[in-house]
């Protein structure tokens, strides 16, 4: 049998969940909520035993530098260093690659015209590792599950449109189902939701949109895919483009995906969401 | 094409070529070391970068607000903030304009930190 997506997440990054993850924090009150709502999520992911997480995310400056920036980049390596974004490493293993799936990814992505930068070697920081963290328990010597990190440029405008990025999640999807061993691989769209980090905009928030995104994004994403970049940033903050990571994994999933888990949760500066797709 | 959202820097290209030499500083204290020799000497660290009078200026002042105009993207500005003991929220307070206590005022939980 060949590869297949079994599960999609779309989950937010939030880098303070990271520190608070490192201190054993989470389960105080202030993280609870979130805490618990991903007890289900790593109960479901533990059923659907996936082998790999193909993780759509972007660096925030530890690996990738604006000198030079990929619109979209994968990782080919099997293995991804934990990299210091400027706050130290955290005490986390490396995260187990699959170079050889990798390949077939790229060959597959490349002849459907999504033309990726190839990266032998890659770090990873919170924008990987905050969902891996949340939805994977990791041992000291590594991960329950192989990861293929997809780096989407979401922060030097031009950034690829949403309609895009839905696209290259359809082309995942044949790129996975395409590939000869048996592996059940599941989709990561991270970052979002609302938040704007800069400007005397800075902490704006909005539920409203968050929870119309979670609706459309399960009704009718591919009209959502279409909501321009500027509607998206003048509605949810300028860094809520990070959504559109979202619409890859909602295109890598079948139309007959099911909607499992929802949650929201926004303490602070960022609306904090959750939203998961099973295959039938 | 983008049009400008009111109280908000969208950083495209033009803001990314001006904030270059800063984006390039910043990105240096990924590492420890750098992060040592920034916290030991700040001017002699400045100095080893092709940084303008006014953008050593807008570092020495913690003005964040002025760097971002300047071209400094917010994810390399938060390393500069690691090492001179500003976080995202002390940053975000001063963009705003109100000092800590009242931004974090204006949060639901002030302890999700």
């Amino acid at each position: 049998m060949p590869s297949r997506i079994v599960g999609g997440l779309g989950l937010s990054h939030v880098p303070s969940v990271g520190v608070a993850y490192d201190r054993g924090k989470l389960q105080a009150p202030a993280w609870k909520p979130l805490w618990d709502a991903y007890v289900p999520v790593r109960e479901w992911l533990s059923r659907l035993k996936p082998d790999v997480a193909i993780v759509v995310y972007n660096d925030h400056g530890a690996d990738f530098m604006l000198e030079k920036y990929p619109t979209f980049a994968i990782g080919a390596a099997d293995s991804y260093a934990i990299a210091d974004e400027g706050f130290g490493t955290r005490p986390l293993p490396a995260v187990r690659g699959d170079s050889d799936f990798s390949f077939h990814l790229i060959e597959s992505l490349v002849a459907d015209e999504f033309d990726l930068t190839v990266c032998q070697e890659m770090g990873v920081e919170h924008g990987f590792l905050v969902p891996m963290n949340l939805c994977f328990e990791h041992a000291a010597d590594g991960w329950p599950v192989a990861a293929i990190p997809l780096q989407v440029n979401v922060i030097q405008h031009p950034l690829p449109t949403g309609r895009r990025c839905y696209k290259l999640g359809q082309a995942v999807r044949k790129a996975v189902q395409s590939y000869g061993p048996d592996l059940k691989v599941v989709v990561m769209g991270t970052g979002g939701m609302s938040h704007q980090l800069q400007g005397r905009r800075f902490g704006f928030m909005n539920e409203q949109f968050d929870q119309m995104f979670l609706d459309e994004l399960e009704k009718n994403p591919q009209k959502l895919a279409e909501m321009s970049h500027q509607e998206l940033m003048e509605q949810a903050g300028a860094e809520a483009v990070e959504l559109i990571m979202w619409h890859v994994m909602r295109g890598a999933m079948s139309p007959r995906a099911r909607r499992v888990h929802r949650h929201y949760y926004a303490p602070m500066t960022t609306g904090i969401g959750l939203i998961t797709f099973e295959e039938g | 094409m983008l049009q400008p959202i009111p109280d908000t820097s969208i950083f495209d290209l033009r803001l990314s070529r001006r904030g270059l030499r800063l984006n390039r500083m910043c990105g240096t204290l990924c590492d420890p070391a750098n992060r040592e020799a920034f916290k030991r000497d700040e001017e002699a660290y400045l100095s080893r970068f092709p940084l303008s009078e006014a953008e050593k200026n807008l570092v020495r002042k913690r003005d964040f607000a002025g760097l971002i105009q300047a071209g400094l993207n917010i994810y390399w500005m938060l390393k500069l903030g690691s090492v001179t003991g500003n976080s995202l929220y002390r940053m975000g307070a001063q963009m705003r304009g109100e000092s800590y206590e009242q931004f974090l005022a204006t949060r639901r939980l002030k302890d999700a930190v």
